[in-house]
């Protein structure tokens, strides 16, 4: 049996985060797959993404993984990266596409007026870069790293939720913005650990030990 | 505290080795490109770009492997570019572990060939590299041109118009290397930098003429960067990444410690 599935819907590089994994976790099975199958039998689902939020959904449905997706996150442990984190919530401002909804709030561009510093300096987006993680709440995927570790960041939409609850980070750009949600077995993050040096690989081993209780 | 500005360490590739050259044309050996991928990883560094330098189209190839081991071992993010002249060969580099790709002189040519491969994965996986020349004008106002084919050949291309059109097309980032101080040790060509940066929305690294540590803190400070590029102050032991970002950090400038 698969202990962690990647989930893999044709959207861009999951070498890294299949190497990353392998790397913190030697000796258990990991697989990048498109079988819905192999993802309802997994001990626990990664659900990366980049590229474009409609596209994302587009090949997600299409290829017959949503289903599986879904069931996944309730279901057992479940990451999310990036995009991944993006579609769980109700829908995107990135070509208003509908997102899987399990969590509530919608998914917002970074407001171009906005975008400069205290001393009046332009910010650009996307915002890509090491920028500082604030951990809101204890939980175990934090465990072992700093309250306020640098991971590494590119994206123009962040989520904006409601529900301040399942909020579990927040970073500075130059607002704060919601980097890092956490909600029974669901872990989901904006940066990517894969490409976060020590932190993110820390997290990604927290994560291949993680059990919730579901 | 927000962003960290990036230190970029820059690996020019042929034939399997790391090598570096003086206005894009003497060459030295510098070592094995996973080697040093390692050890700027150790040293800190915030992301690795490698530039494919190999002449001929035969032996590309090289780099997919080199990539393949580098992003193996190396959980930093990899920019790779050089000879990227279609969309197949922005997957097949994507595939081998990149997580950017860097476009040249294909956008020169191709335009097109932006705005597809960002359309099809994503504008932060794309970067356009620009080479930038200083050409004299009647009445001294500064203006730059694009160089392609590794600085050799002019397009009469005005560098800031270009950087913007780059941005429309849907490049997620410029890297821009002045030609005029590429190996020279001199410093960034300022001026150029930060016309370029206050131009676009999207980051800017800066890049070519990097000496001395000051340098990097002036491509931040004076020329408005995102990140900085270097390559021969790193790959011949003269300064570590760590020792660069405490001199910038001294300056005030946000970094990755």
């Amino acid at each position: 049996m698969t202990d962690i599935a990647i989930v893999d819907y044709g959207m861009g590089n999951l070498r890294s985060v299949h190497k990353a994994l392998e790397h913190v976790a030697p000796g258990i099975s990991v697989a990048v797959t498109s079988d819905p199958s192999v993802v309802d039998k997994a001990r626990r689902v990664v659900v990366p993404g980049q590229g474009a939020m409609p596209n994302c959904m587009y090949e997600l449905k299409t290829r017959g993984l949503q289903d599986a997706v879904v069931q996944a996150t309730r279901s057992k442990p479940f990451l999310g990266i990036c995009i991944g984190l993006q579609m769980l919530f109700e829908e995107s401002e990135e070509g208003h596409v509908k997102g899987l909804g399990i969590l509530p709030g919608k998914v917002v561009h970074f407001d171009a007026k906005a975008m400069t510093t205290p001393e009046g300096l332009k910010l650009k987006v996307p915002h890509m870069g090491w920028n500082q993680v604030y951990q809101a709440i204890g939980h175990p995927l934090w465990e072992g790293i700093p309250k306020d570790a640098r991971f590494y960041f590119v994206h123009s939409y962040y989520v904006d939720t409601p529900n301040t609850t399942v909020i579990a980070a927040q970073s500075n750009y130059p607002f704060p913005f919601t980097c890092a949600v956490a909600k029974d077995n669901i872990f989901a993050v904006q940066f990517h650990p894969e490409k976060s040096h020590i932190a993110g690989l820390t997290l990604l081993r927290n994560f291949a030990k993680w059990t919730p209780c579901i | 505290m927000g962003l960290a500005k990036r230190i970029i360490p820059c690996l020019d590739v042929t034939n399997g080795r790391v090598v570096k050259g003086v206005n894009f044309i003497e060459l030295r050996d510098a070592g094995n490109p996973v080697e040093i991928a390692r050890r700027y990883d150790e040293q800190g560094a915030d992301e690795l770009t490698f530039l494919d330098i190999t002449a001929s189209s035969d032996d590309r190839d090289l780099i997919l492997h080199i990539i393949e081991e580098v992003a193996s071992q190396v959980f930093i993010p990899l920019t790779v570019g050089g000879g990227v002249r279609k969309v197949e060969d922005v997957r097949r580099l994507l595939n081998a572990g990149a997580d950017k790709v860097s476009i040249n002189t294909s956008a020169v040519l191709n335009p097109q060939l932006v705005a597809d491969a960002s359309g099809h994965y994503g504008a932060q996986c794309i970067v356009v590299a620009i080479d930038a020349k200083q050409v004299e004008t009647q009445d001294n106002t500064p203006r730059w041109e694009v160089f392609t084919h590794g600085g050799r050949k002019e397009t009469g291309i005005e560098v800031i118009t270009w950087a913007k059109k780059m941005q429309h097309l849907g490049a997620g980032e410029i890297l821009l290397t002045s030609m005029d101080r590429d190996g020279t040790r001199n410093g960034f060509d300022l001026a150029l930098t930060k016309a370029v940066s206050d131009a676009v929305d999207i980051p800017v690294i800066a890049s070519g003429g990097v000496g001395n540590l000051d340098h990097l803190v002036d491509g931040i400070l004076k020329g408005h960067a995102d990140a900085v590029l270097a390559a021969s102050i790193f790959h011949y032991g003269e300064f570590t990444i760590q020792q660069a970002k405490q001199r910038m950090a001294e300056h005030g400038i946000e970094v990755r410690l």
